[in-house]
């Protein structure tokens, strides 16, 4: 390695040591649950690296043990990981360019890589590309390794790690200040405040997230139309200039 | 060996299902520009998402048993005044994760609902 990418790497490196912390345990946790369910480590390692979603990964596990069919999998996983395409809306700007590892980037999309992704800043002068594919590779690496990790240890290690996954939602604290300090507009955080509290108070738990960001992206939609349909009545009325084009 | 087989079938269907919910956006949008309404908030999503993703993270709280959400309101309101005071990333999430797993792992908030 070059040492200008080396220190693009050891920046990405440090970018996401808090999904390290969260992944290792997250993906432990569902290494004992699929070994528990008596599957072989090496299923843990597969789908963690051909699948990769948390919560998709922890429901297949359920699936399995329930005896499922191959059409329950695919509307249970479509159902759970269909806020991903909302992932993916925000990015098409940014992903445009990336070259080559673009369907890597897709493919490896998920809650905590988005997260990074869309606050985190490349470095002064680096590749846009290969940061972006260092952070998303390394996030992937975690994952697999904690997953494998679960499956072989099983019930072997008994530590006591209650609580560490909670560092995924300090990461999510930090990113939205960041966010908050980055963006003009101040609605969406209000948007999400009311998506996030009807959500919490009327959906069980594993329909809260996607159902809340539908109902967020729809308040947004709403407001920015109400807004323009205001800045339009407001010009024709002459008390805003008409833009010009 | 069936069975082999059969958990290799349901791997590539989870695989695939949830590939395509990520490429969707970029398969629909490869070839036609996105709807003008769609680009005006693409901005606004990630700021909102994200507050989203941290709201998730407090779907399992009990608000109406003791410790009534105390752990996780009083991280985060830390972890918040951390960062906006000292803007080090490292130090905010590290040390209120710490400060997480202290307060679960010892029932800090026992003696108080108790």
């Amino acid at each position: 390695m070059t040492h200008e990418s080396e220190k693009l790497f050891l920046s990405a490196l440090r970018t996401t040591l808090p999904v390290f912390f969260g992944y290792i345990p997250l993906g432990m946790a569902f290494g004992f649950l699929l070994a528990g369910a008596g599957y072989h480590w090496i299923y843990a390692l597969v789908m963690s690296i051909f699948v990769y979603t948390g919560a998709g990964q922890f429901i297949a596990v359920a699936l399995l043990a329930a005896g499922a069919q191959l059409m329950e999998f695919v509307t249970v996983t479509l159902l759970i990981n269909l806020r991903h395409s909302f992932y993916g809306l925000s990015l098409l700007d940014k992903f445009s360019g990336v070259g080559k590892v673009k369907p890597y980037l897709i493919f490896a999309l998920t809650d905590e890589t988005y997260a990074l992704l869309t606050t985190a800043r490349v470095p002064e002068g680096a590749s846009k590309a290969r940061f972006y594919f260092y952070i998303s590779a390394l996030d992937h690496l975690y994952w697999i390794a904690g997953s494998v990790l679960g499956a072989v240890l099983g019930s072997m290690l008994r530590l006591n790690l209650e609580g560490l996954t909670f560092v995924l939602a300090a990461l999510f604290v930090v990113l939205t200040i960041e966010q908050y300090y980055a963006s003009r507009t101040r609605f969406p955080f209000i948007a999400a405040i009311g998506a996030g509290v009807i959500s919490l108070m009327l959906f069980s738990p594993e329909n809260i997230l996607l159902l809340s960001i539908v109902i967020g992206t729809l308040i947004l939609m709403v407001h920015e139309k109400v807004t323009k349909r205001e800045h339009a009545d407001l010009t024709d009325a002459g008390i805003y200039p008409k833009e010009e084009k | 060996m069936r069975e082999t087989a059969y958990m290799l079938m349901v791997i590539a269907t989870v695989a695939l299902a949830t590939f395509a919910t990520r490429v969707l956006p970029f398969v629909f949008f490869s070839s036609r520009e996105p709807p003008k309404l769609l680009s005006t908030i693409e901005k606004n999503l990630p700021p909102m998402i994200l507050l989203l993703l941290l709201i998730y993270c407090l779907k399992d709280v009990q608000w109406f048993q003791p410790p009534y959400g105390a752990p996780e309101i009083l991280t985060i309101v830390s972890v918040t005044a951390l960062h906006v005071w000292k803007r080090n990333a490292m130090l905010s999430i590290f040390a209120g994760t710490g400060m997480y797993m202290f307060l679960v792992q010892f029932d800090v908030f026992s003696f108080l609902f108790g």
